[in-house]
């Protein structure tokens, strides 16, 4: 029973990492219906910034996260503007290429100035933790935790009481309406870039001050992309709950099943097993808006 | 399809050849000679780069039928490859098959694979059916690492050296000749099929799912066909790219490699014959002058320079090919001809 909690509760840390990237993917897909493959990416540069700040400048805590948001802000509007608003009205193919290649530039970027080397920081982000009863809560998790429902409860705020944020719902809602409202369209999308590349950032500081900054933090993005199909690709509160319901489902199968398959290695494809078959039947996950289209 | 300046096409026959004018056939025959005398002269460095090509030429061809003509967006290529390599590998290690029967059973079990995962694309489209390709390549690549007594896991296997009616194909030149048979006959196939009622088919979904249901195409099976034809590129490809490495092993076959040949197609002009061509060369090129300008800035300016350029590198083509020229350089190229045709007037005479 013990193992059994514990492989529930590692999974629910893994849980909140993938929500906290999916929420980042989600924002960008509903304001601009653009399939941003390279979100795990802005979380590999959001490690080594968290580094770069807080070792080699030696800032305060505070500081070194508003440095780093601030390089977020600029990477996202640049990304907005250079690499997408071109591709607006193109199809999907070329937007998903687009994404692939900026993450391949991002990667890029991260090797030369960085080295695609290991930077670890710990010590240096408040560390929390907790035991309940045998069982030790990790750090990761509850960190993931509160800034996953912090973020969130600012992106509430944001869409519910600003100006931008209501426009970003609308774009969501319909483009045309929007336009024809007076709402630039442009805006909303930088907007929705600049949000998920700082929640991006802020997500890879996190997990690079508990487990440092590497290259196989933008590997987690691609597994993201599981939790943001189960949950629905449309809907942000889906995300972690299909993130949370995720990373214990793949930390379970892997605990009780790898030591059975020769090979092991479960828990790397278990979130691609998921994709296929949510795919197969419920292509708009648990709680995404069904799309319906007959012939 | 532009008609060169005094060709007349005076019947069907005519009208549906590929190539019309004695020039264009005069062109064909050219190339197909320089490929079949070049390793005379060329070095063994520059055959593998033109061996790789060939193979990277079969498989595009594949991609370019399912993603360009049919309009499915595949992001598992790769594992396909894979499937179509380790099939024959396994034939040929294991149960002794000779290499001329078992890369047809390779291409056949990566068509199988192909159809199996290509039955998500008759509910889903667009990004959900890259999210289940996706899925497909690192799916397969782990049921390979399973398979451990069959296929080596992650050790890899060997494979024995290929020869085809008692000749050897293990040096270098011989196994050009035989991916360059292969290169071209692709072409030739992949030319045909999409003007066969499949392609027309194929292209009435890429372009409108919608309307060509309504018109009686198919979309069940058509996708499923394009799904397999495409597959079966792949597992042709596969399965001559571990023939030549005579070793099969899960590193050969790459998430990245199934991204690259779709940038491959993107940088070549989708839906295209010529397009995919001028894309796998393209980008295959790029390789090469990463590979020799990497240690020169290595030295230069940092030794992580050199891995860095190759990602950005190839990020920044597709990136510049995009937004500059989605049509890719097959575009470019039809340009030029037109161009050419009336140089140096630039007005048509109607006689």
């Amino acid at each position: 029973m013990t193992f059994f909690l514990q492989l529930v509760v590692t999974g629910f840390a893994q849980g909140m990492v993938y929500a906290l990237i999916a929420i980042g993917f989600v924002i960008i897909l509903k304001c601009s219906d653009v399939f941003n493959i390279a979100q795990g990416h802005f979380v590999l540069i959001g490690g080594y910034l968290g580094w770069t700040f807080l070792v080699p400048f030696g800032l305060p805590i505070w500081a070194a996260l508003l440095a780093a948001i601030a390089v977020a802000i600029i990477m996202g509007l640049l990304i907005e503007r250079l690499m997408l608003r071109p591709l607006v009205g193109q199809p999907v193919l070329a937007i998903v290429m687009m994404t692939i290649a900026l993450s391949t530039v991002l990667g890029g970027l991260a090797t030369l100035l960085w080295g695609a080397e290991y930077k670890a920081y710990h010590g240096l982000l408040p560390t929390i933790t907790m035991k309940i009863g045998e069982i030790s809560i990790p750090s990761e998790s509850l960190i993931g935790l509160i800034v996953s429902i912090t973020c969130v409860a600012l992106l509430m705020i944001l869409f519910r009481y600003t100006k931008i944020g209501l426009a970003m719902r609308a774009t969501a809602e319909d483009l045309q309406v929007v336009q024809s409202v007076g709402i630039k369209a442009t805006t909303v999308y930088a907007a929705s870039w600049i949000i998920a590349s700082v929640v991006g950032v802020i997500g890879g500081i996190l997990l690079g001050g508990v487990s440092g900054a590497n290259m196989d933090l933008a590997l987690i993005g691609l597994k993201a992309f599981a939790v943001v199909l189960l949950g629905g690709v449309n809907s942000i509160g889906g995300a972690i709950v299909a993130g949370i319901i995720l990373g214990m489902l793949e930390n379970v199968a892997a605990g009780y099943l790898d030591p059975l398959l020769p090979g092991g290695g479960l828990a790397q494809v278990f979130p691609f097993f998921v994709m296929i078959i949510v795919l197969v039947f419920r292509p708009h996950g648990l709680f995404g808006l069904a799309h319906i289209e007959r012939v | 399809m532009r008609m060169h300046t005094g060709t007349f096409h005076e019947n069907y026959a005519q009208e549906m050849a590929i190539l019309s004018s004695r020039g264009q056939w005069g062109a064909v025959a050219a190339l197909l000679v320089l490929l079949f005398v070049c390793p005379l002269f060329l070095s063994d460095h520059i055959l593998t780069i033109l061996t790789t090509i060939g193979i990277a030429v079969v498989s595009v061809h594949g991609l370019n039928i399912l993603t360009g003509y049919c309009g499915q967006i595949s992001i598992g290529h790769s594992g396909f490859m894979a499937v179509g390599g380790y099939t024959s590998a396994i034939l040929c290690a294991k149960l002794g098959w000779p290499f001329w029967v078992a890369l047809p059973c390779g291409a056949l079990a990566a068509g199988i694979a192909g159809l199996l995962f290509g039955l998500p694309s008759l509910k889903i489209k667009g990004f959900y059916l890259i999210m289940a390709t996706i899925a497909a390549q690192f799916i397969i690549i782990w049921i390979i690492i399973q398979l451990r007594s069959l296929t080596g896991g992650t050790d890899g296997l060997l494979v024995p050296k290929p020869t085809i009616a008692g000749i050897g194909l293990s040096s270098k030149t011989n196994y050009y000749y035989l991916v360059m048979v292969f290169a071209v006959l692709a072409t030739i196939t992949a030319h045909n099929i999409v003007r066969t009622r499949a392609g027309r088919a194929f292209i009435a979904i890429r372009d409108n799912e919608l309307a060509a249901e309504v018109m009686g195409v198919s979309l069940w099976s058509y996708k499923l066909q394009a799904f397999f034809i495409g597959c079966i590129y792949a597992g042709a490809a596969g399965s001559l790219l571990v023939h030549y490495v005579r070793f099969a092993s899960i590193e050969q076959f790459p998430f990245w490699d199934s991204v690259w040949y779709l940038g491959m197609l993107i940088v070549g002009g989708m839906g295209s014959t010529a397009g995919a061509i001028f894309g796998v060369v393209a980008l295959k090129l790029l390789d090469e002058l990463v590979t020799v300008a990497g240690p020169i800035l290595a030295a230069a300016v940092a030794p992580q320079a050199a891995a860095s350029l190759a990602l950005i590198s190839h990020g920044l083509i597709i990136i510049i090919f995009l937004i500059f020229e989605p049509r890719g350089l097959h575009h470019r190229w039809e340009m030029i001809r037109t161009y050419f045709r009336l140089w140096p007037f630039s007005h048509q005479e109607i006689e």
